[in-house]
């Protein structure tokens, strides 16, 4: 195991001490870390809260500052981001920081969780608190030292300085005494001004660069500890089919494997091996038969069920203003369209695996999970042990995309492990990541425009989805700007499972309702960003009803699209389509310009407004908002995801195409200047990228499509 | 199970193992170099990436029989000390996001910057093509091999 996957206080301190060194008294005053393990005294480092370890330098003169990152890393920075929070209020210099991963500690700390694009949004206020508590008690200490006012103290890069006698103190030779003073109550601790800050808004490198650049084992496949063996395991083929009987004789002939056994209600099969390649192909040598649960389900037939679906109306419709019946009924003209998507793996490209050792009193786990908190109470209730016996270090993750919010890997980590009696790497090869389940759910929308005397006065909006909750988004835009409108919701169920995938239904609404606004737009004959600005107006000055989103964020932000794509006024052979989307709390419009070569459509640019309240770290921030761009394109044009018979047809990545390089656009991405405090990046810019794409194909080609992915229906997008 | 003599960043290392077992879990499970992921297993995503001779080869695809003499090399001896041209450039322009793919995507490039030193954009493209990035980080990669181009 690496350091950063232990979770035990006092070896973690062990480790530590060999680099910072010096013998101190512990304090430790927001629950201590690990309790149960004895807080008391700790001889290595004062530990100021829960967030972050004050510590001299190896010189005596500097300061070691260890900032613990609470939240798991899924590749949207946090690791680094949320650290520059802390430090920014701390006045610490970046370079002084150490960041560490926490494991699980729901004691001490708030939702640790990856998803909804959160982190940050959620933990920005504790974590300024954080760090300006304890530059609070560090400015007191260097205060009491020398016999003068705080106020005439101040804090900066690490320091804490007297100007008047010229004076100045590190952190970490104030950290002692500082860790002896009680702590301030909560109203005496100042938090900056946005204009006051100097770290946050500047650019920083990602914390684990090095151990990335050299291939340092930080990642949940890369855990190994000794007497670890592997496990793999044999799941339904189908949907709807379960284990009748098997033959291991094959599997337990392979050399390396130790053990095969039944497990997840006697309907899947583990294999238990010495090493990855002797578990896989023990697996691959078993022999299963079986059999059916009912009917068992096909892309073509839910497609069927999903289109009559949309013409019912639901039980419960979800938004309901004014009078939409008359108003279809007296309109000059009625557009109808139907949109629809399939079903989406999330692929991230470090496959489902977790570390698992469960022993008669205790039950350990380390790996990849968005969610720790859940996982620890299905594991604890799978196993009937105490919640308190279980623990969960968290590893960088390979991506998760939503797919790590879903505990399947790791209950059946778990499991294994103790059936097996043994430490385990539970491990899932491509094909059972792409076909174990957990879906972005297949899903269709019939959008309605009700128009009369040049304006748009109805809007109905019926969605159909298979095990996908409410399609519909009732508090967003158009919600607010039209007077009539109705929006139903039919969830439909299914025996495919499904989860949350980056940006969770509006992954694909925002890019229909986005196109289907852009031909609503050309039946009035309007500007489609002007159109949409009357629109928010509208939601400003007179809106109808109560919605999420702010009316004048989203004018700004399709301005600011609109101005830096020079809107409109693109070179002949450059045709642009524009998408604007408020999901996750943040703001973004898109314009897309797609250009002919011979008679193939290309997505050469995208320019991308952002407005997420304040930017924490720039670089790393105009990555995440290009990435959702570019993932937002690739699955709407090329991801494809079918069943046959329950089975699903696509089990790696030579069948499933994931958008490469080459294929990608320039991307150009601009953040509207605010002092509003921060929301997330993880997910906003994806869902009104595949709108601003077909919008800009309908220019280029003529063609409007309303089929995902587009290549489907497009045939010269190759 | 055999006994296999092979050469990887330098070092000869005795491995058992069966055959059949690909050099990627050979240099995972037995040698400890974990940098060199999984992600496929059938040579499509290029997360595996390696030097074999100097040529970008999936290490999934091939098994430690067929190492035999050649010299492999992975991201952990890519450079003695990080300072491999990529690596600076990686990290000028903040290139992770999961950062899972990343060694591999190096190694790709790596091994087109050593045949082809200034690469033109589709020469780019056709030598990246076989490594996915799930997060989209492409325009990141392609900007940090044109910043390593011509300083091998």
């Amino acid at each position: 195991m690496t350091t950063e996957l232990q979770h035990n206080r006092r070896q973690f301190l062990k480790i530590t001490a060999t680099v910072g060194g010096g013998m101190m008294l512990g304090f430790s005053w927001l629950k201590p870390y690990g309790e149960a393990e004895g807080a008391g005294i700790i001889t290595d480092f004062i530990e100021l809260n829960g967030y972050l370890k004050i510590a001299p330098d190896a010189t005596g003169k500097g300061s070691v500052i260890t900032i613990l990152s609470p939240n798991p890393e899924v590749g949207q920075n946090v690791k680094t981001s949320m650290p520059m929070i802390v430090a920014e209020e701390l006045c610490a210099n970046w370079k002084d920081v150490v960041v560490e991963q926490a494991p699980l500690n729901t004691a001490v700390f708030k939702r640790q969780v990856a998803g909804g694009s959160q982190s940050i949004r959620q933990t920005w206020a504790t974590l300024r608190n954080a760090g300006a508590t304890a530059k609070h008690l560090l400015v007191e200490a260097a205060a009491q030292q020398w016999g003068v006012p705080a106020s005439e103290c101040e804090a900066s890069g690490s320091f804490v300085k007297h100007s008047p006698s010229d004076r100045r103190a590190s952190f970490g030779s104030l950290a002692a005494a500082a860790a002896k003073l009680t702590p301030p109550a909560p109203e005496a601790v100042k938090l900056k001004d946005p204009s006051e800050f100097t770290l946050i808004g500047t650019s920083q490198g990602n914390v684990d660069m090095e151990a990335i650049l050299t291939g340092k084992p930080v990642f949940g496949l890369d855990q190994k500890v000794p007497g670890m063996l592997y496990s793999t395991a044999l799941r339904p083929p189908a949907f709807g089919q379960k284990l009748k009987s098997y033959d291991d004789k094959a599997a337990r002939a392979v050399n390396g494997v130790k053990d095969v056994f039944k497990f997840g209600n006697d309907n899947k099969i583990a294999v238990v091996a010495i090493s990855t390649w002797a578990a896989i192909k023990g697996k691959k040598a078993l022999q299963a038969v079986w059999e059916d649960e009912g009917t068992l389900e096909s892309t073509a037939t839910q497609y069927e069920a999903m289109r009559q679906k949309l013409d019912e109306a639901a039980a419960q419709p979800k938004r309901n203003d004014g009078d939409v019946k008359a108003a279809f009924a007296t309109a000059d003209k009625v557009i109808e369209r139907v949109f629809e998507a399939p079903y989406l793996p999330h692929n991230p490209m470090e496959p489902g695996n977790f570390f698992a050792n469960v022993t008669a009193d205790k039950v350990e786990l380390s790996g990849p999970a968005q969610a720790p908190e859940r996982f620890r109470k299905e594991v604890a209730d799978l196993l009937k042990r105490d919640e308190n016996t279980v623990s969960i270090g968290l590893t960088r993750m390979g991506g998760g995309f939503g797919r790590r919010l879903r505990g399947d890997f790791v209950l059946e980590a778990a499991e294994i492990s103790s059936l097996a009696k043994a430490p385990v790497q539970h491990v899932y090869t491509r094909e059972d990541d792409m076909t174990a389940g957990i879906y972005r759910p297949a899903c269709m929308y019939k959008f309605r425009a009700a128009i009369k005397g040049g304006q748009l006065v109805g809007y109905h909006l019926t969605g159909a989805g298979l095990n996908a909750g409410n399609v519909v988004r009732e508090n967003f835009f158009p919600v607010g700007a039209i007077e009539h409108c109705l929006m139903e919701s039919h969830d439909m169920p299914s025996k495919v499972t499904t989860g949350p995938w980056r940006a969770p239904v509006t992954n694909f609404l925002a890019s229909a309702e986005q196109s289907f606004f852009d031909e609503i737009a050309e039946a009035l004959g309007k500007d489609p960003v002007q159109f949409r600005i009357e629109l928010f107006e509208r939601a400003r000055t007179n809106p109808v009803g109560k919605f999420e989103y702010d009316a004048e964020r989203s004018i700004s932000v399709m301005k600011l699209a609109s101005e830096k794509s020079n809107w409109g006024k693109a070179p002949v052979g450059i045709h642009q389509g524009f998408s604007a989307y408020f999901c996750h709390n943040s703001y973004v419009a898109e314009v897309a310009e797609v250009k002919m070569e011979g008679r193939k459509p290309v997505v050469k640019r995208v320019v991308c407004a952002v407005d997420c309240g304040i930017v924490i770290n720039p670089v790393a921030a105009i990555n995440q908002c290009e990435g959702g761009v570019i993932d937002g394109i690739g699955h709407a044009m090329y991801g494809d995801f079918t069943l046959e018979k329950g089975k699903p047809q696509q089990d790696n990545f030579d069948k499933f195409r994931l958008i490469r390089m080459g294929e990608q656009p320039a991307v150009e991405v601009h953040f509207v200047k605010s002092n509003i405090d921060p929301t997330g990046l993880g997910e906003p810019t994806l869902p009104p990228a595949g709108g601003a794409v077909a919008n800009a194909f309908y220019k280029a080609t003529g063609q409007r499509v309303y089929v995902q992915p587009f290549v489907k229906v497009m045939k010269n997008l190759g | 199970m055999a006994k296999y003599n092979i050469t990887v960043n330098g070092k000869k290392h005795k491995v058992e193992a069966d055959p059949d077992t690909p050099l990627l879990w050979v240099l995972r499970d037995n040698l400890g170099l974990y940098g060199t992921k999984y992600g496929c297993g059938i040579g499509e995503c290029g997360t595996c990436t390696i030097h074999y001779n100097g040529n970008a080869m999936r290490s999934c695809s091939m098994t430690v029989a067929d190492v035999g003499e050649a010299a492999i090399t992975t991201i952990e001896g890519l450079s003695p000390d990080a300072s491999h041209p990529l690596q600076q450039a990686w990290r000028e322009h903040d290139v992770p996001q999961c950062g899972y793919c990343q060694a591999g995507q190096i190694m790709s490039a790596a091994a087109l910057l050593a045949t082809t030193p200034n690469p033109d954009d589709e020469e780019i493209d056709a030598a990246m093509y076989a490594n996915i990035c799930r997060c989209g980080t492409y325009n990141y990669i392609k900007a940090a091999i044109k910043t390593a181009a011509g300083k091998m």
